[in-house]
């Protein structure tokens, strides 16, 4: 039995980022594993035992200082759940939370989980388009990003990948989203399990890693594989 | 010379029209605004019973409509028509106002609605909903509200508000204000079973807590209740009751006590034809005036459609947004087992670029009943990837991504005497207006519009 954690689905779901629960369900489905979806709501303690996908989204700006208090409270069982194998991505919002801080314009701070070595700067504009990026062995991540924040990894934190197209962490240095051991984080919003199902599988392997459930069967992911290619032609053609 | 430049950029717009290039709906309205800063507060000054703006996420083309037909018979009107709901297009409609109009019922874009009000100082604003839509446009909702409520704050205490109650958002925007109509729902029997997890404005605007909610109508509008700190729904001017939804035949309902049918589908139309009659009779139309003139309406532009080709038709829904699309849904419901659908996904500026919403749209309810799901648009492929993960087997989806062979397709599939059933974005909803003028199926836009 694999346990997908959506955290503060209420609050952290902006841009459709239920499409990636959508996709680790049927993944699980198609093969026959068993799988359930259990929420983390607001005020409820993480257990970490039971989570072993955790999912961190989006959410509109007035309700990042609220989920930041809420979730500095749950660092200290989120670390145990990693410790013992579960496996959590981190989204946009959700990524930036990751970090020590968000530095905002006016020396409106606010503090991250510190889960990994990085930190965001509000930007002036906002990183607002489709986005490519190569993340090794032949592995790409297409999506859309859309964020005003300006992420630097630290000296030890691996990015996710490099980018083709895009704007990425900060639009400056080419790199995208973190990768720190069963960790991801990326800018690539919303729904990206869809287009990008060799991450969905990262995870699902993780799971079932941790639930001695063997190797993961191939699905054909021939539809998957042509909107990606679409949506990184997409990608390519903007200028911005 | 204020006449001159207006005459220039009036002369502009014949030119862009005739020289085929759609219906030339903004463009005179950018050149007056370059050549005439003011244009817009002096033409607007000029229509002796004012200006009335309409504003919603969803459904302010068609309240804009209702509104101009309950209301068009005893004030010649000027009308803004087919999107042209931005700066320009306000200007542009003021430019090439009708001889002898003397009311303007604008349509207006949510975003640019602080600017017009601004400038056309409304008698009255009829505003509907706001919810997420085209985020990598406007930014978060929250924005929007916050440029609303700064706006209301400076509107002249004369203005009328004329507000949709089953919006939190919306509806406290007439807090503190003298003259506030608000309609709303008021029938449990429509209600949803609970909120959609695509809803907006859940939380309370006061204190942030989660609403109770006594009935869920649409997407996050219903009948709420903050347990926290008590703020609930405010009390109803015009409460909508007795309402029956007949599919894609329309509805009935009353509002106030009018007996009111109209002939579009869906929950979604009901609360825009009590928005309209809601303008209507806050300018002193009389109630079975404006419920008789709103029933005989047709629907707004591509909102709702049903094209017939030969001996089988297409019914055409417009979505644009997770909300207007599970609305969309709901109202096929009934139909769809066993039918053939034509979803057509586009990634224009105007359908926004950002086609993450799909995730947030509850397909799994309706994919899978149907026979055949025809995938199509600019983003074709990722709306086929939806169908998969809603649970439709792929042998059952199609992908064909010009707009013309996948209408052909779904209605080949369709069979005799059979419906497709279409669900267009934006502007794969104006391709596909241009097939079916191009066979002589309806009338193009800007014809219809000026009807």
């Amino acid at each position: 039995m694999i346990t997908i954690v959506p955290v503060y689905p209420a609050l952290l779901s902006i841009y459709a980022d239920r499409g990636n629960v959508r996709v680790l369900q049927q993944r699980c489905a198609w093969r026959g594993i068993e799988h359930h979806v259990e929420p983390l709501a607001l005020g409820d303690d993480l257990d970490p035992r039971r989570a072993d996908v955790i999912l961190l989204g989006g959410g509109q700006d007035r309700d990042q200082v609220l989920v930041a208090d809420e979730l500095i409270r749950q660092a200290p069982r989120l670390r145990e759940a990693l410790a013992e194998g579960a496996c959590l991505l981190a989204v946009c919002g959700g990524y930036q939370l990751l970090g020590h801080r968000y530095h905002g314009h006016q020396g409106d701070d606010i503090p991250g989980t510190g889960l990994v070595d990085l930190e965001t700067v509000a930007g002036s504009s906002r990183l607002i388009g489709n986005v490519l990026v190569d993340c090794g062995d032949g592995r790409t991540m297409v999506g859309f990003e859309n964020h005003a924040g300006r992420t630097w990894l630290g000296d030890g934190v691996a990015p996710l990948g490099r980018v083709i197209a895009g704007a990425g962490n900060n639009g400056e240095d080419r790199t995208e989203g973190c990768r720190a051991e069963r960790i991801l984080g990326t800018y690539v919003h919303g729904p990206l399990l869809p287009k990008n199902p060799w991450i969905a599988d990262e995870l699902l392997q993780h799971a079932l890693d941790r639930r001695g459930g063997g190797r993961l069967e191939p699905l054909d992911d021939g539809l998957e594989a042509q909107t990606a290619e679409g949506a990184a032609a997409i990608a390519r053609s903007e200028r911005r | 010379m204020f006449a001159a430049k207006t005459a220039a950029a009036r002369a502009l717009g014949s030119l862009s029209r005739r020289s085929g290039r759609g219906g030339g709906t903004s463009l005179p309205g950018k050149a007056l605004l370059r050549l005439a800063p003011d244009a817009i507060e002096r033409l607007a000054g000029r229509l002796e019973d004012g200006v009335v703006l309409v504003s919603a996420t969803n459904g302010k083309t068609t309240s804009a409509a209702l509104a101009a037909a309950a209301l068009g018979p005893d004030h010649p009107l000027c009308r803004n028509g087919a999107g042209a709901n931005l700066l320009s297009g306000v200007a542009s409609a003021l430019l090439e106002a009708p001889a002898g109009a003397r009311l303007g019922v604008f349509e207006v874009d949510e975003f640019a609605l602080p600017e017009v009000a601004r400038r056309t100082r409304p008698r009255a604003l009829l505003l509907q909903n706001l919810f997420r839509d085209q985020l990598d446009r406007y930014g978060e909702l929250e924005l929007v509200a916050e440029r609303w409520r700064a706006m209301t704050a400076v509107l002249p205490d004369t203005t009328t508000l004329v507000l949709c109650a089953d919006d939190p958002v919306v509806s406290a925007l007439g807090e503190g204000r003298d003259h506030v109509v608000r309609f709303g729902l008021d029938d449990p029997s429509v209600a949803l079973a609970g909120l959609a997890d695509a809803a907006d404005s859940t939380t309370c605007i006061r204190c942030g807590h989660a609403y109770d909610y006594a009935a869920v109508y649409l997407g996050h509008l219903g009948d709420y209740r903050c347990p926290n700190c008590g703020h609930t729904r405010p009390a109803l001017d015009l409460p909508v009751r007795d309402i029956d939804l007949r599919g894609l035949d329309g509805s009935a309902f009353t509002i106030g006590g009018t007996p009111l049918e109209i002939g579009l589908p869906g929950i979604y139309n009901v609360e825009n034809a009590a928005g309209a009659f809601a303008l209507a009779t806050a300018l002193g139309v009389a109630p079975d005036v404006a419920a008789g003139r709103i029933g005989t309406a047709r629907a707004a532009f591509g909102r709702f459609e049903r094209v017939i080709v030969g001996d089988r038709d297409a019914v055409l829904l417009l979505v644009k947004n997770p909300a207007g699309a599970n609305e969309a849904l709901r109202t096929l419901q009934p139909n769809v087992a066993g039918a053939v659908l034509l979803l057509a996904l586009n990634d224009r500026i105007a359908d926004g670029r950002d086609v993450s919403w799909i995730w947030d749209v509850d397909y799994e309810t309706v994919l899978p009943h149907a026979a055949r799901v025809v995938c199509s648009g600019t983003r074709a492929a990722d709306i086929a990837l939806r169908a998969k993960y809603a649970g439709v087997h792929p042998d059952r989806i199609e992908i064909v991504p010009g707009r013309a062979d996948a209408l052909d397709r779904a209605l080949e599939r369709a069979g005799a005497g059979g419906t497709a059933y279409v669900l267009p974005t934006y502007t794969a909803m104006l391709e596909l207006q241009r097939v079916a003028a191009e066979r002589g199926l309806v009338r193009p836009y800007w014809e219809a519009a000026a009807s």
